[in-house]
């Protein structure tokens, strides 16, 4: 059975296939319709999305795409996914000290996801909050100037 | 010393992304002078006010408008890069998220100028925030007739649309970004053609800054001799730095040109964290030379000083670093980034970036011998200068040479022939 959008991304993507000149450019909001969905990108999905487009777009061409950018989860992630920047503005505030704090406190090393699903933590290069690290970035939010305490409470705070 | 707020004058009211409140501060007034005059007559304010621009080259943009050609049948695209992320840049994500208008209304303006009626905003994917607040601010602009057809009775039409990347750096460059705009992978493009002459879609095409877009009413609201009188002579204005590392207030600051360094981290951002003394600055994002704290000592925020000084304002990005800092690992940290953000198109990118990674990563390690270090050199001298198709190897190379230069003895004190040596002496010593 191959993937279905909602009724509500069909209506999006055909408003997006009419605001661009040439509908290749489709391709990456309609990943990220794609991504909001069903929390990551996979092979049905971007299957289903070249057939929306239509000819000459083939599901290689997404494929392409989508492993080019970082921001399309290939795989599954928890219900949190917490990512950690890990660049030199950060770090200079403390954020490999949070970084250790978060992965005691999850019991999981960058990269992996706790076993109930809830949380996948990462380590990620610049998002550009260097004046307010450390930061963490979970779903669609950014948390900065963040201590242990404040982590904590955010972490309590998640549901 | 304060700060000159030309930009950023009433970012901190908690309705400045509204239309009515940036209407009610005179917003849209640049526009609308702009709407009355020819397209010539725009780009002629803009050279005349000095203004280059502010996403890291420098470029003059009224030179960047005047490079369109006039009558081609093929329509004309204009492009705001709100995609930053070089490190130790957020100074961009401020103007998004607080003065959505004002990015607006530069757009229109430079629109008109170039005579562009299709514009998209490439936003980075990660700034959430920004997205909804831009929309927002993109839908207030359609209702009132700010954007759209016919603009307020002018006969000119200009449609935005939002655009948000999907959390690759190069997307910053331009070309890559517009091949991104198309639905490609960020691949940077050869040049020439550059894209005025076949930008998007094959189109002329101009690519600015978000900075500069929000400069760009003032100048037509205030006039070009205004505006050239603020700075210095070869850089005119004010502009945005976004100031991390060790300072007690970081964050993003507007001052004028030419202001010296050490008066906006001593004065405006309160001095160094904890009284640490100043070890050394990156002054306009990771890619640019590292400045010892003496060098900082006579260094002034202008493309001039900076150049003096073998550096660069770049993105406007100021790195404070204190003393106690360790610059192998930092320095590790962004060859880290760097060889993650490489498209993989050109070898010497592709191959550098990683390398000298690996060779930082083992130094940073204890592992790495004298050798490994003068490979990192000979690496940086093969990946600069033109022998890639954009200058992300370059950046690399200019966020790790000169820290290896100018702090050589941090690199040598944690080589391992150089601890195997010193290992031998005290031996001898107490033989």
């Amino acid at each position: 059975m191959s993937y279905q959008f909602s009724s509500e991304s069909v209506s999006r993507l055909n408003k997006l296939l009419e605001m661009f000149p040439d509908k290749r450019s489709v391709i990456l909001p309609g990943l990220y319709l794609l991504q909001k969905e069903q929390g990551f990108v996979d092979r049905e999905g971007m299957e289903a999305l070249a057939e929306k487009i239509g000819s000459p777009i083939s599901l290689a061409q997404i494929y392409g795409v989508a492993t080019f950018y970082t921001l399309y989860n290939k795989k599954p992630v928890g219900k949190y996914h917490i990512q950690i920047c890990g660049t030199s503005s950060c770090y200079m505030r403390g954020n490999d000290k949070l970084e250790k704090h978060l992965c005691s406190r999850l019991g999981v090393e960058l990269g992996e996801t706790t076993p109930d699903k809830k949380f996948t933590l990462e380590e990620v290069e610049c998002l550009g909050a260097c004046g307010y690290a450390p930061m963490v970035q979970i779903n669609d939010a950014y948390y900065e100037n963040l201590t242990f305490e404040k982590m904590d409470e955010i972490l309590r705070g998640l549901t | 010393m304060a700060e000159m707020k030309i930009l950023t004058k009433f970012i901190d009211d908690p309705r400045s992304n509204e239309l009515e409140f940036y209407e009610s501060v005179h917003g849209y007034d640049g526009m609308k002078k702009a709407l009355g005059l020819a397209p010539d007559e725009i780009i002629e304010i803009v050279k005349k006010s000095g203004l280059r621009g502010r996403g890291g080259a420098g470029f003059p943009t009224g030179l960047k408008w005047s490079f369109i050609p006039k009558d081609i049948p093929k329509p004309k695209y204009l492009i705001c890069n709100a995609d930053e992320g070089e490190p130790g840049t957020f100074k961009d994500r401020k103007l998004i998220e607080n003065l959505p208008h004002q990015i607006i209304e530069g757009m229109v303006i430079g629109a008109k100028a170039i005579g562009a009626n299709k514009g998209f905003f490439y936003i980075r994917g990660e700034f959430n925030k920004g997205i909804d607040s831009m929309q927002k601010a993109i839908d207030e602009a359609y209702a009132k007739g700010y954007l759209g057809k016919n603009i307020l009775g002018s006969g000119f039409d200009f449609d935005l649309v939002l655009y948000a990347g999907a959390g690759a750096y190069i997307c910053g460059e331009e070309t890559a970004l517009i091949n991104s705009l198309e639905g490609r992978r960020g691949h940077p493009r050869l040049k020439p053609p550059f894209p005025a002459v076949s930008g998007l879609y094959r189109c002329p095409t101009v690519v600015n800054n978000v900075e500069t877009f929000s400069t760009v009413p003032h100048i037509l609201d205030k006039g070009a001799d205004w505006y050239s009188k603020i700075g210095t002579e070869k850089s005119p204005g004010t502009r945005l730095f976004s100031v991390s590392g060790h300072v007690k207030r970081p964050g993003v600051y507007e001052i004028e040109l030419g202001t010296p360094l050490l008066e906006l981290i001593n004065d405006l951002c309160g001095g160094m964290l904890d009284d640490m003394p100043l070890k050394a600055v990156i002054p306009g994002g990771s890619s640019v030379p590292i400045l010892t704290a003496e060098e900082c000592k006579t260094a002034n925020m202008d493309f001039e000083s900076m150049a003096a000084h073998k550096t660069m304002l770049g993105s406007g990005a100021v790195i404070v670093i204190g003393e106690g800092t360790d610059l192998v690992e930092t320095t590790y940290r962004f060859a880290r980034f760097y060889a993650h953000e490489s498209c993989g198109q050109c070898t010497p990118c592709r191959e550098g970036t990683h390398w000298v990674r690996d060779l930082l990563y083992k130094i940073r390690e204890g592992e790495g011998t004298s050798a490994d270090l003068d490979l990192i050199l000979s690496l940086a001298r093969n990946m600069e200068g033109g022998t890639t198709i954009c200058p992300l190897s370059d950046a690399c190379v200019g966020a790790v040479r000169p820290t290896i230069l100018k702090f050589k003895h941090e690199f040598e004190a944690r080589l391992k022939d150089k601890a195997d040596k010193e290992e031998e002496v005290s031996a001898g010593t107490g033989a």
